[in-house]
């Protein structure tokens, strides 16, 4: 299985490097720096990379390519989602998972990774266990340790890797009972100039922060569990109550997690919170283009669209822009060609509106293509789908807990790269329309 | 530092040695101190100098030596955590000369009480094997106890090493197949990959194919023309096929791991019923795959390649997706190419405007290479629907006029490639091509409409020579590739048209002569030779015409994953399309089915054990539920005041019977009912509400107890494993006689698996079977005669041969009444009236229901929950024992199904006692 990790940052050089079967020497990374050139954006890297005698599988995530090395057969997702397993952690012990934070834990990333693997082969990915067997660094528990010399590395064997809900580490104990859901929603959506939808889907996540005491069995249930389409979950719920009762039943693991993510895909319910009038146009003649976006909030539920933010990718010839916003501010980078105008609070009475010229590349040829426009939002305290929770049960403990839930619609935004949200066809003059 | 005798110095001391580890710096000299250190009691100090101890013993295998004496101790440590993890540093320290003490710390963790303990024991095996192979024989027996362990936490580890070491010795698994498959909810996630990915291939070479039933009608057809004797043979093929209960348990319990949130684990069920499902029933893996595109960007990247070579084989598979597979502009541009692969596979006449209306924005797009890709999609697009070719083609020539070269190239590739397809058709797009030839810089681009002019100058005689004037000029200026063409145009030119080539092509035949490249040259002598008579080279230069100018057949322009279909999905070989170190081959489907008994012996064992579990675990949990609910109709009674005994709405159903057996006996007949119509359902809302409100109540009225819950999630897994269709007693009934239907016979049978059509359907299977003497023809349901009743039909049967049969599933929505569904069942020359009956049973399906709080002393008895199938309401029915005689309770909204079903139970228990 995975035989070596090494980390490497933006800059090519390998920070970390740490084996689990025999030593392999970091020039196996020279083919992954051939593929990374030959790639050009760190994206483009592909994940798999055939060398003589192993295979390097990578992830590229928060600046840092993780490169494993491989000897033999095994699932490449097995390989990438554990990989990703461990960037998670990371973020979980350090609170970011950059190349300053490693170096600095780099005892504890060890430690980590040793507990994480074995033989190649994972052995405890569950943060709630490896936080019982190494404690997560604080600075009183630095100090602590310093002063008594005790150590961070839990002595016994954590309950939680026994039982059947390894999940959840035992003995947890808080003064305050209290248990928060976030309902978080994405829209992906693809509309085409005239503003119709062409594609959307929303997908939803629950995250949790349980922070209850003892083993508390929990039931969450909906209002419109039918509208889920797909679903997953985190191995505590109960799948055959889902099954049945459309229910969701779990003994939470304790701290953060995600409980399940779903997806909706009902292509005429999708409400679109916004609408765009844009036009975007360039000039045969006279080395200039004119640029004029308005947006306005529609279908919000009464509720206002927040944090507004407009991408355009402009064509390689615009040198600059010249524009005036109404509300917001903008930005054009002549190096990335990249516009953004960043615009805040939907006014409901002032539409906001970007206006003014493009200025081109002289004598270069007129673009082909019409920029599309990817718009970033987030509306509090509401799931466009609809969905609802109903109500959350506590069984097996006394105590009455705090619940919580939260409501956010934001536009789809993959993981934690790809920013695709709203791109608008421009559907012209069409050869291939049949 | 390390040699101090302050504990917290020696600490900060192992760190900075471990920081130096980390960076890849050699820190072999400080061995020797370290190792002084690997009996401190500092755990955390320890776990360092592990560490340490397992980089650096390799290369310092004497001085390691010395630290092996406190492993052997810690092995022995009451704390499983140390004992674990000294079994994971001595297995992990590669010095040959301590195999023995190895194994045999391996031999002793493997019966260790603590299965974390005997997990690593699992993981040590591996090692060991990779430091010598010899020891394979007592490793096998270490695995093969190993496999026999009950825990989940072992399982994975087991067969991770089983896979390693001995994945041949598929008669190990025989005895423990039934046990994974249900225990594999509850393995780890990384477990659970491993176990599937070996059960895949396990499933291939025990059962037999279900694809048969596809392949049938192709047989029988064939058989038709042939020898008695095989026709014989393949009657004995075309009897219906069955499924191993066995191989239906592995798709069963492997099903609900598609909603996992780990991608590999959905990834490897899909592979999983991808290769062993039934084909109607592959289709449940493509939400869940299509959800995994949502994921990281490397996850899509290997999903996107799996759903590549899917949909080669099977396009209606993710047809309905196809919006997913759209390109958004942020895309990588491996990701890219790959989307644009699967929407290539899965264009068809229906489609394709949408595809190529796609396909048009993204020719626009400023990845140039994705352009590019996009050319040559539409390009394939082009030959596979004939209908598009025109209208593709006068796109492709369109771009032609693009200011981009890579677009103008690509698109002059494409059309050569489609234009050889149909030449004569277009010889219009080759003049354009010509008069945009000098525009072109594109070495390919170039010699494309070269070789296309060359290959079609009959089509366009006056442009021809005057292409090759040109080229004659330009000949020292072009790459390669362009020469090489441009030769061969003049030698063609030559053939055909000699009176106005004949120095032109000379020409250029003295400038390839003495061309720097050999290619060239070598061509140029060959072609001279070849076309230019003279006299040793005269036998060849007859047939110089049929060599030049022989007819190409048109080259297939096919998915570069069609053949990656010989790997087994998801795995690294097939990511790479080579073969990987280590990769299992899947082997076919046996012919004939291996002895099923194999399996048997352990089962038996084990339902042993476990049976007595399930039935207090099963009975319990019922009483529960029936306490709760009876108390509460009670309750719900006694406010009605005693409405519902006239027949009003509430229609409760409750007459007490008298029964004499145990109530054990009767506990035991409606578990096994319960288990044997249970489905996996969408419950509606009814249910739900049901629940819910029940819920509420119960708050109310008591103090929700403490429920052990871990127990409780064991029972529900082990009331899972009895309840499969698997032990759905066969029962058909006759729909058509052989004598009425003159030839045909039809019997149906219930089959209690969720219908695929629509939840609220009944599946029903229909076998037909010819006893005529005649080929029966086109058998399909033509009228649906009854009201109100949805049917689904199954797909008409083309031909039945006499003395054969076939078993088709169809789906009925009976609106929960016992009203038969009548239909016209028709053949090719006759239609008859049938009619389908379901028993009051048939309409039920069970629902689980939430744990209630129950009093175990006053009443023992059984309880069956379920709905009905259309409506969704809620049928509750349990038996309790009192005194003498039992009462036998049904509740229901349905008055007429209630008592119906009741009226059944009262029979069948009372021919029990």
């Amino acid at each position: 299985m995975i035989h070596s990790l090494f980390l490497i940052n933006n800059a090519g050089d390998i920070f970390l490097e740490k084996h689990w079967k025999s030593v392999i020497s970091r020039s196996v990374c020279d083919y992954f720096f051939e593929a990374q050139e030959k790639a050009m954006e760190p994206d483009n890297v592909p994940p798999v990379i055939r060398t003589p005698h192993h295979y390097l599988i990578n992830i590229y995530r928060d600046k840092i390519f993780f490169v494993s090395v491989i000897q033999t057969e095994v699932p490449p997702l097995f390989v990438i989602e554990f990989l990703h397993r461990v960037a998670e952690m990371f973020q979980d012990y350090f609170g970011d998972c950059s190349e300053v934070a490693i170096k600095d834990n780099v005892v504890i990333v060890y430690e980590l990774l040793e507990e994480m693997l074995d033989n190649g082969f994972p052995l405890a990915t569950e943060s709630n266990i490896l936080k019982e067997l190494i404690k997560p660094p604080t600075i009183l528990r630095s100090m602590v340790n310093s002063i008594t010399g005790s150590s961070n590395v839990g002595e016994t064997l954590p309950t939680g890797q026994l039982s059947t809900v390894p999940w959840r580490r035992a003995g947890v104990k808080y003064t305050n009972n209290e248990a928060y859901f976030d309902v978080v929603e994405e829209i992906d959506a693809i509309l085409d100039k005239s503003g119709t939808t062409v594609f959307a889907e929303i997908q939803g996540v629950i995250d949790a922060c349980v922070k209850l005491s003892g083993m508390p069995d929990l039931t969450l249930s909906f209002m419109n569990p039918r509208l889920l389409d797909d679903v997953s979950f985190h191995p505590c719920v109960r799948f055959k109550r889902w099954e049945s009762e459309r229910v969701l039943s779990f003994i939470p693991p304790d701290g953060n997690f995600r409980l399940m993510s779903y997806h909706v895909n009902a292509q005429n319910l999708v409400a679109i919170p916004v609408y765009v009038r844009q036009n975007i146009s360039f000039f045969e003649s006279g080395s200039s283009g004119r640029l004029d976006i308005t947006l306005g909030p529609k279908q919000t539920m009464g509720k206002t669209v927040e944090c507004v933010v407009v991408t355009v990718h402009m064509p390689k010839v615009v040198l600059n822009a010249n524009l005036t916003a109404t509300q917001g501010n903008y930005t054009y980078d002549p190096v990335t060609k990249i516009l953004v105008w960043d615009i805040g609070k939907l006014n409901q009475q002032k539409l906001p509106n970007l206006k003014g010229s493009l200025s081109l590349q002289s004598g270069a040829p007129k673009p082909e293509e019409n920029p599309s426009l990817n718009i970033d939002l987030k509306i509090q305290q509401l799931a466009i789908s609809g969905l609802k929770v109903n109500r959350l049960d506590m069984y097996g403990e006394k105590y009455k807990p705090f619940k919580g839930v939260k409501y956010v619609t934001k536009a789809g935004n993959h993981g934690h790269f790809v920013v695709t949200n709203w791109k608008l066809h421009n559907i012209l003059a069409s050869p291939f329309y049949v | 530092m390390l040699e101090s005798s302050k504990e917290s110095l020696k600490l900060e001391a192992m760190k900075r040695v471990v920081g130096l580890i980390a960076k890849g710096k050699n820190a072999s000299e400080l061995f020797p101190a370290v190792v002084k250190n690997v009996a401190n009691k500092n755990l955390e100090l320890k776990k360092l100098v592990y560490v340490y101890l397992v980089r650096y013993a390799e290369e310092q295998q004497d001085l390691a030596l010395l630290s092996i004496s406190t492993f052997q101790r810690a092995l022995k440590d009451p704390n499983q955590l140390i004992r674990a993890s000294a079994l994971r540093v001595l297995s992990s320290i590669r010095v040959p000369i301590i195999v023995p003490i190895m194994m045999l710390a391996i031999k002793e963790a493997a019966s260790d009480l603590s299965p974390y303990v005997r997990k690593t024991a699992a993981h040590a095996i591996q090692k060991l094997y990779s430091l010598d192979a010899d020891q394979k024989d007592h490793l096998i027996e270490v695995i093969e106890k190993l496999l026999k362990d009950k825990s989940t936490l072992v399982a994975g580890s087991v067969v991770m090493a089983f896979e390693e070491v001995c994945p041949d010795r598929i008669d190990l698994i025989h005895r423990n197949y039934r046990k994974l498959c249900n225990l594999l909810m509850d393995v780890e996630e990384w477990g659970q990959v491993v176990i599937i990915s070996m059960l895949t291939r396990y499933a291939r070479t025990q059962f037999i194919s279900p694809w048969k039933e596809d392949g049938v009608f192709e047989n029988s057809e064939k058989a038709f023309y042939e020898s008695d004797e095989e026709k014989r043979k393949s009657a004995e093929e075309t009897k219906p096929y069955a499924m191993d209960p066995d191989h239906r348990l592995l798709l069963r319990s492997t099903k609900p791991l598609l909603q996992s949130r780990n991608t590999a684990v959905v990834m490897s069920v899909a592979q999983l019923y991808w290769h062993l499902a039934p084909k109607h029933e592959v289709n449940i893996i493509t939400k869940s795959l299509v959800r995994l595109l949502r994921s990281h960007r490397e996850v899509q990247y290997i999903v996107l390649q799996n759903i590549a070579t899917m949909s080669i084989q099977r396009k209606g598979m993710f047809e309905p997706f196809m919006k997913s597979f759209y390109v958004r502009s942020t895309d990588a541009t491996h990701i890219k190419t790959l989307k644009l692969e699967i929407l290539t596979n899965l264009a068809n006449e229906a489609n394709i405007s949408t595809v190529l209306r796609e396909f048009q924005t993204y020719v626009k797009s400023q990845d140039k290479a994705f352009a590019a890709a996009t050319i040559q999609a539409i390009g394939r697009c082009a030959t596979n629907i004939s209908e598009i070719t025109d209208t593709c083609l006068n796109g492709l020539v369109l771009l032609l006029s693009n200011r981009d070269e890579t677009v103008v190239a690509e698109s002059v590739v494409v059309i050569r490639k489609l234009l050889q397809t149909q030449p004569s058709e277009h010889s219009d797009i080759i003049k354009h091509m010509a008069k945009l030839f000098d525009n072109i810089t594109v070495p390919m681009a170039r010699a494309s409409i070269l070789w296309l002019i060359g290959e079609y100058c009959e089509h366009v005689p006056k442009i021809a020579p005057d292409v090759l004037r040109k080229m004659a000029k330009t000949f020292h200026n072009e790459e390669d590739i362009v020469k090489l063409q441009t030769v061969s145009l003049a030698a063609k030119l030559y053939l055909t048209n000699s009176k106005q080539t004949k120095l032109l092509t000379q020409y250029i035949l003295n400038l390839g002569k003495y061309d720097q490249n050999y290619d060239i040259r070598d061509r140029t002598r060959f072609i001279r030779q070849l076309i230019v008579p003279s006299e040793r080279g005269g036998a060849l230069s007859k047939y110089a015409r049929r060599i030049l100018l022989a007819p190409k057949p048109a080259p297939v322009l096919q998915s570069a994953f069609k053949d990656r279909d010989r790997f087994q999905l998801g795995t690294l070989s097939h990511t790479l399309n080579s073969k990987a170190t280590g990769y299992l081959e899947l082997s076919d489907w046996p012919p004939m089915a291996p002895d099923q008994s194999v399996r048997n012996v352990e089962v038996a064992e084990a339902m042993k054990e476990w049976s007595p579990a399930v039935g207090k675990a099963k009975s319990s949990k019922s009483d529960d539920k029936f306490y709760s609910d009876s108390g509460e109709e009670e309750d719900e009674q006694a406010a009605d005041s005693g409405s519902d005994e006239e027949g009003g709405s509430e229609g409760s159903t409750r007459t007490p019977v008298s029964l004499s057996s145990e109530a054990e006996s009767e506990n035991s007949e409606t578990s096994e009912d319960s288990s044997q119509s249970e489905k996996s359902s969408d419950s509606g809302t009814g249910v739900k509400k049901t629940t819910t409100q029940k819920n509420k109540k119960l708050q109310q009225a008591k103090k929700p107890r403490k429920l052990v819950s871990v127990c409780d999630r064991v029972c529900v897994c082990v009331c899972q494993q009895l309840s499969s269709p698997v032990f759905v007693p066969v029962h058909t009934y006759e729909l058509l006689h052989r004598m009425t239907g003159k030839g045909l016979a039809a019997q149906y049978h219930f089959s209690r698996q969720p219908c695929i059509y629509d939840d609220r359907m009944i599946s029903v299977q229909l076998t037909f079977s010819n006893n005529g003497d005649h080929t029966l023809e086109n058998i399909h349901i033509s009228e649906k005669t009854s009201a109100g009743q949805n049917i689904h039909c199954f797909s008409p049967i083309e031909c039945l041969e006499p003395e054969k049969s076939v078993t088709v599933s169809m789906g009925v929505d009976f609106n929960d009444s016992t009203q038969a569904a009548s239909f016209q069942l028709c053949t090719k020359a006759e239609g008859f009236n049938v009619s389908i009956q379901p028993a009051v049973g048939e309409l039920l399906l069970p629902v689980t229901m939430s744990e209630q709080d129950f009093s175990k002393e006053q009443v023992w008895g059984a309880v069956f929950a379920a709905k009905l199938v259309s409506s969704g309401a809620l049928v509750l029915v349990c038996v309790v024992q009192k005194d003498s005689g039992a009462q036998l309770t049904v509740n229901t909204e349905k008055t007429i199904i209630g008592s119906m079903l009741l009226r059944e139970l009262q029979t069948v228990l009372s021919q029990g006692s």
